[in-house]
C-alpha cells in the first residue's frame, strides 16, 4: 500500500519526515522546526499537512507514536521510525534521487 | 495490519480524540514559547501560532477521518459547516429548499393516497384468500346470486372454507328520536366468519339464525352504536324498530370491517332470512345479492373456478328452468375492491415522480452555478489537506441537508395537500378513508428526501471537485466551465422533456373529459333532483290499493311545492347510477320460454306520467303514459329506440304486445322514446343490455307494489328558484308523517359529475403535476440562461462595442434557450408516445397519440420556455459595453 504517486507534495512530505526521524524520536513541532532549519527556511511544513501525514504514516506502520516529555518537560507525542519506515525511507530516497536526476537532466539538455 | 489498528482505534476513539487535542495543544504552546523567545508579544505569538495552524478544528477532522466513529463526527462537522454555508447564502438556500419542499410535498401527499388505498394491508386476516362471488348469466358477467342457489353452492363446493352472501338495504329506524333511514345489510350467518372479523362486544350470527322465519336479531355498527347508544355495553339484548319490526341487538361490529368501506358505514346487519321480499326463496330471482367466500388454505382461485363450474353444472341439470346457463363468477377480493383505480394510481405516481426529478435537476443546476463562486473556498480547503472525496462529501452533506429541510417542509405541505386531495378524491374511490400520513409515509418521505439529496448533490459534487483539480492550476478554466454548462443543459433538456410528458398526459385527460361532457346522456340533467323515500313502517302489510293511494298523496304533496315543476316516482333503474333493474319478457308472437335465460331482457324504468317532463325526454313516436294508465286500465308500456330496433327491426312496434314475466302481464307498446345512457357516458354503447322499457308505476303488480314503500325513488324537476329545495321537500315530508323518511338526495348533475369522478380526479392531479413541472422547468431554463448571460457579459459587451445590434444579442441568447427547448420537446414527444399508452384505458374519444394535444402542448411549453428565457435575454441586450469591458 503506497500513497498515490501523483501526490508529489505529500510524497515529499513523507520523505522529509521519515528522514528527519532517522535522528531519533521527535515530536511534531520538533519535526517542523528541524525541516525549516535544515532547509535554511526554504521548506516550511504546514501544520495542516503535517499532522494528517503523521497519522497516515502511523496507520501504514512506518512510524509509531508514544507519549514522552519535551525539552521543557511538557507532555508531547514522540514519533519514531519503525523497520517498515526505514525500508520506506530507502525507497523514497531512491525515487527522489531518480526524480531530481531526471529534472536536472532536462534542465541541462532542454 | 491496518484492520487491526483501525479496530483498535475505533474502540479507543474517545481517547484518540483527546490525545490528538493534547498533541496539537502541545505543538501550539511550543510555537508560542519560541515566538515569545524570538521577541513577539504574547498576543502576537499566539496569533502567529494559530495562523500557521490554519483552522485547527478542520485539521483535526482530517487526521481523525481514519476511524469510523471519527467519520460520524466528521458528518456532524460537515453538517455544521453546511449550515453555516447555507445561512450565508439565504437566497440560494430558500430557493432550493422551497423547490424541494414542493417536489417532496406533492410526492408525499400522493404517496399517502397510494399507501392508504393500495399498499396498506386489507383489514382482514389472509385477505388473499377472499373471493367475491356472483352469478354469470347471459346479460351479466357478475350478476346477483339467488338465495336458493347460494344455499346449494355453500353445501356443494369443495374449495371454500366458508361462503356468505350480503345484500344492501335501507331500514327505516323508528322509536329512537326522529325517524331515519339506516344503511343496512342483510347477511348470511357466516358473513363475518368469512371476513375473519370479530364483534366489539356480543356475538355474530350463528348458523340457522339466517333462515327464513328465524327470530329477528341484528348486529349494529360501531358508529351507530356510538351515535344512538353512547357506546354503552348494555345495548346487547335491547331491541330496535326497523321497518316497524322489533330486532334484538346481539352484537356490535367494528367499522373498519365494512367490506367496501363506502362513504356511508353500515349501521345495521340483519340475517338475510329477515328480508320481507317474497321473491327471496325464488331460485330465479335476481335481487342484488352478492357473495364473498374464503378459499380453503392451499386452494387456488383457478381450482375454485373449476370446482364451481362443476357445482353450477349440476344445479343446471337439476333445475334447468332456473339455472340453465348460470355459472359462478369468482373475482379476487383485492381486484373487486380496487378495480380500475390501481393502474390509474400507478400512472399518477409515476407522474408525480417526474415532478420531484425536475425539482432535483433544478437544485442541481443551482448548485452547479454556485460552485463557480466557491472555487476559492474549495481551493482553501484542499490546501488545508482535504482530499477530493472529502470535498465530494462536503457537497453531498450540503445537498442532503437541503433535501432534509426540504423534506421536513414538504411533509408539512403534504399534510395540507393531502387534506385538500381527500376532498377531491372521488367518494367512489375505495378505501379513501384510509388516506393519512402514517409511518410508511414518513419513511417514504425520509427516503425520497435522502435520495433526492444524493441525486442532485452528486453531479455538482463530482463536477466541482473536477473543477478544483484543473481550475486552481489554471486561473480561468474555460474547459471545466464548459463541462458544467453541458451538465446544466442536460438537466434543462430532461426537465423540458418530463414537463412535456406530464403536460401531454394532462392534455389528453382534459380532452377526454371535454369529450365526455359533450356526450348527451339522453336527458336534461339541469335542475333535476333525485332522492329516495321510505314510507312509514305502519304501511307494511297494507293492501296494494292503500299503498297506491299513499303514493298518489305523496306525489301530490311534493308536486305542490312551489318551485317544483314536475315529479315522478321511479322504481328500478336510474340513469348513470349503480341502480339498474331488469324486466324479463317475451314478444307477442313468441311462445313463453321455458326458463328465464331464454327470455328477453330490458332495463326497467317503472315511472309516472311526468317522468318525461321531469327528465325532458321527448317522445319519438306514439305517446307516453297519462294518469289514465292506472291500475284499472289495460296495461301499456313505452320502449326506447334501442328496444324498438333490437326486437322489431324495421317493423312498427306501436300496437304490438309484450308479455312481462313479472305478474305475467300482457302489455301494449304505446310509444317510443330516445335512448337514455344508463351505464355511463362512455361505456353505455359497449354494454350488451341496452334496451329500455318504461312501465307505469301505478300498473305495478300488487305483489311488487307492496315492496314499493321501501324501495322507491323520486325525480323532481324544479325551476331552480329554491336553493334549499331538498329542505323544503323535507319539511313537506315531515308534515305527511313523522315516520316517513326521504334521504339520499342527489342532483342529476351531481350524478353525471360523479360518473366522471375518477377521470376528473386523474385530470386534476395530472394537471396540477404538469403545472408544477411547467413552472419548475421554466425556472430551470431561466436559471441556466441567466447564468449564461452572466458568464458571457464580457463577450456580449465586446460584440456590442464592435457594432452588434440588440437584435443580434437577442438572437444569440434566445437561440441557446430555443435549442435546449427544442431538444427537450423532441425527447419529450418521443417519451410521451410510449408513456401515454399506459393511460390509454383512461382516455375516451381521443387517441393516446392525439396530434392536436401533442402539438398544442409542445407549443405551450415552447412559448413558456421562451418567455422564461426572454427575461435574462433582455438583461443581455441592455449590457453597457463600457461596464462589461471594465469588469474584467
Amino acid at each position: 500500500m503506497g500513497r498515490p504517486k501523483t501526490d508529489v507534495l505529500q510524497g515529499t512530505l513523507a520523505l522529509l519526515v521519515l528522514k528527519t526521524l532517522v535522528r531519533g524520536p521527535m515530536h511534531g513541532y520538533g519535526i517542523t522546526l528541524h525541516i525549516q532549519t535544515i532547509s535554511k527556511d526554504v521548506l516550511r511544513v504546514e501544520e495542516g499537512s503535517l499532522y494528517p501525514a503523521l497519522h497516515r504514516m502511523a496507520q501504514d506502520g512506518w512510524i509509531k507514536a508514544e507519549w514522552g516529555a519535551s525539552e521543557n518537560n511538557r507532555r508531547a507525542r514522540f514519533y519514531s521510525l519503525t523497520p517498515a519506515g526505514r525500508k520506506q525511507l530507502a525507497e523514497e530516497e531512491k525515487s527522489w534521487a531518480r526524480l531530481t536526476q531526471a529534472v536536472a537532466h532536462v534542465l541541462q539538455h532542454a | 495490519m491496518s484492520w487491526l489498528s483501525r479496530l483498535r482505534q475505533t474502540f479507543r476513539s474517545g481517547k484518540l480524540d483527546d490525545e490528538l487535542d493534547e498533541e496539537l495543544r502541545a505543538h501550539l504552546e511550543m510555537r508560542v514559547a519560541d515566538n515569545i523567545n524570538a521577541g513577539m508579544t504574547a498576543v502576537e505569538a499566539r496569533h502567529d501560532a494559530q495562523k500557521r495552524f490554519g483552522n485547527t478544528s478542520l485539521m483535526k477532522e482530517d487526521a481523525r477521518e481514519i476511524d469510523i466513529i471519527g467519520w460520524l463526527e466528521t458528518v456532524a462537522g460537515d453538517l455544521r459547516y453546511a449550515t453555516r454555508v447555507l445561512r450565508k447564502n439565504p437566497g440560494f438556500a430558500v430557493t432550493a429548499v422551497l423547490t424541494l419542499a414542493l417536489g417532496i410535498g406533492v410526492n408525499t401527499a400522493f404517496f399517502s393516497v397510494v399507501n392508504g388505498v393500495l399498499l396498506n394491508p386489507l383489514p382482514y386476516p389472509w385477505p388473499e384468500e377472499l373471493v367475491v362471488l356472483g352469478e354469470s348469466k347471459p346479460n351479466f358477467i357478475n350478476g346477483s346470486i339467488s338465495y336458493a342457489n347460494f344455499l346449494d353452492w355453500q353445501k356443494d363446493n369443495r374449495s371454500f372454507s366458508f361462503m356468505a352472501i350480503s345484500r344492501g338495504y335501507g331500514f327505516t329506524l323508528t322509536g329512537l328520536g326522529d325517524a331515519e333511514q339506516l344503511d343496512a345489510k342483510f347477511i348470511s350467518s357466516d358473513y363475518f366468519v368469512v371476513l375473519g372479523a370479530n364483534p366489539l362486544i356480543g356475538r355474530t350470527f350463528v348458523p340457522g339464525e339466517d333462515k327464513i322465519g328465524a327470530a329477528p336479531i341484528a348486529l349494529i355498527g360501531a358508529g351507530f352504536w356510538k351515535r344512538k347508544f353512547g357506546s354503552s355495553p348494555d345495548v346487547l339484548g335491547k331491541s330496535v324498530a326497523l321497518d316497524g319490526k322489533s330486532y334484538t341487538i346481539v352484537g356490535v361490529i367494528p367499522e373498519e370491517v365494512d367490506l367496501y368501506r363506502s362513504a356511508h358505514p353500515t349501521d345495521v346487519y340483519a340475517p338475510i332470512g329477515q328480508w320481507s321480499n317474497p321473491l327471496l326463496p325464488n331460485r330465479e330471482a335476481g335481487l342484488g345479492i352478492h357473495g364473498v367466500a374464503r378459499l380453503t388454505a392451499g386452494v387456488t382461485i383457478e381450482q375454485a373456478r373449476a370446482d364451481m363450474e362443476h357445482v353450477t353444472a349440476n344445479l343446471a341439470a337439476v333445475y334447468p328452468d332456473a339455472d340453465k346457463g348460470i355459472g359462478a363468477n369468482l373475482t379476487p377480493f383485492r381486484r373487486a375492491l380496487l378495480g380500475d383505480i390501481e393502474p390509474i394510481l400507478f400512472v399518477l405516481l409515476g407522474a408525480v415522480g417526474f415532478v420531484l426529478l425536475i425539482a432535483c435537476f433544478n437544485v442541481a443546476s443551482l448548485m452547479l452555478a454556485r460552485s463557480t463562486n466557491r472555487t476559492r473556498e474549495f481551493a482553501v480547503r484542499v490546501a488545508l489537506g482535504a482530499g477530493r472525496s472529502r470535498l465530494i462529501r462536503q457537497i453531498l452533506t450540503e445537498s442532503t441537508l437541503l433535501s432534509m429541510i426540504g423534506g421536513a417542509l414538504g411533509l408539512v405541505l403534504a399534510q395540507w395537500i393531502t387534506r385538500a386531495a381527500i376532498r377531491l378524491v372521488p367518494t367512489e374511490m375505495p378505501r379513501a378513508a384510509e388516506i393519512h400520513l402514517d409511518s410508511h409515509v414518513l419513511i417514504f418521505t425520509a427516503a425520497i428526501s435522502l435520495l433526492a439529496g444524493i441525486l442532485f448533490g452528486l453531479a455538482p459534487a463530482l463536477k466541482s471537485s473536477d473543477l478544483f483539480l484543473s481550475e486552481t492550476l489554471k486561473e480561468s478554466g474555460r474547459g471545466s466551465s464548459g463541462r458544467r454548462r453541458r451538465a446544466q443543459s442536460v438537466f434543462v433538456i430532461l426537465e423540458m422533456a418530463m414537463a412535456l410528458v406530464l403536460l401531454i398526459g394532462a392534455g389528453l385527460m382534459a380532452r377526454t373529459l371535454s369529450r365526455l361532457w359533450e356526450i348527451q346522456p339522453g336527458f336534461d340533467a339541469h335542475n333535476v333532483l333525485t332522492f329516495n323515500i321510505s314510507m312509514p313502517p305502519s304501511i307494511n302489510g297494507a293492501s296494494a290499493a292503500t299503498i297506491r293511494a299513499a303514493f298518489r298523496n305523496v306525489h301530490d304533496k311534493f308536486a305542490s311545492v312551489p318551485s317544483v315543476q314536475a315529479a315522478s316516482f321511479t322504481w328500478g333503474s336510474i340513469p348513470l347510477t349503480a341502480w339498474d333493474d331488469e324486466q324479463l319478457f317475451w314478444l307477442d308472437n313468441q311462445p313463453k320460454p321455458s326458463n328465464e335465460n331464454e327470455m328477453n331482457w330490458a332495463l326497467s324504468y317503472v315511472v309516472e306520467p311526468d317522468y318525461l317532463r321531469t327528465m325532458r325526454i321527448p317522445v319519438m313516436r306514439g305517446r307516453f303514459f297519462t294518469d289514465a294508465d292506472s291500475e284499472n286500465s289495460r296495461h301499456v308500456v313505452v320502449i326506447d329506440e334501442v328496444f324498438a330496433h333490437k326486437f322489431f327491426g324495421n317493423e312498427d312496434p306501436l300496437g304490438r304486445h309484450i308479455n312481462l314475466q313479472q305478474g305475467e302481464i300482457k302489455a301494449e307498446i304505446v310509444g317510443v322514446v330516445p335512448h337514455v345512457k344508463q351505464w355511463g357516458l362512455d361505456s353505455d354503447e359497449s354494454q350488451q343490455l341496452r334496451a329500455e322499457l318504461y312501465v307505469p308505476f301505478m300498473q305495478l303488480p300488487d305483489a311488487a307494489m307492496k315492496l314499493a314503500p321501501a324501495g322507491t325513488s323520486i325525480m323532481v324537476r324544479s325551476d331552480g328558484s329554491d336553493p334549499a329545495l331538498f329542505d323544503s321537500l323535507r319539511r313537506v315530508n315531515k308534515l305527511m308523517s313523522e315516520e316517513q323518511v326521504i334521504y339520499g338526495a342527489q342532483t342529476m348533475e351531481e350524478i353525471i359529475s360523479a360518473s366522471l369522478a375518477a377521470r376528473r380526479f386523474s385530470m386534476i392531479l395530472l394537471g396540477v403535476f404538469a403545472a408544477l413541472a411547467l413552472i419548475l422547468s421554466s425556472v430551470g431554463i431561466y436559471g441556466v440562461i441567466s447564468y449564461l448571460v452572466g458568464e458571457r457579459t464580457h463577450e456580449i459587451g465586446v460584440r456590442i462595442a464592435l457594432g452588434a445590434r440588440r437584435w443580434d444579442v437577442l438572437h444569440l441568447i434566445l437561440s441557446q434557450g430555443a435549442k435546449l427547448t427544442v431538444v427537450g420537446i423532441v425527447i419529450g414527444v418521443g417519451a410521451s408516445l410510449s408513456l401515454t399508452k399506459l393511460m390509454a384505458r383512461m382516455l375516451y374519444g381521443v387517441s393516446a397519440s392525439d396530434p392536436l394535444t401533442f402539438v398544442g402542448v409542445a407549443m405551450l411549453l415552447g412559448l413558456v420556455a421562451m418567455a422564461a428565457c426572454y427575461i435574462p435575454t433582455r438583461r443581455a441586450m441592455r449590457v453597457d459595453p463600457m461596464v462589461a469591458l471594465r469588469c474584467e
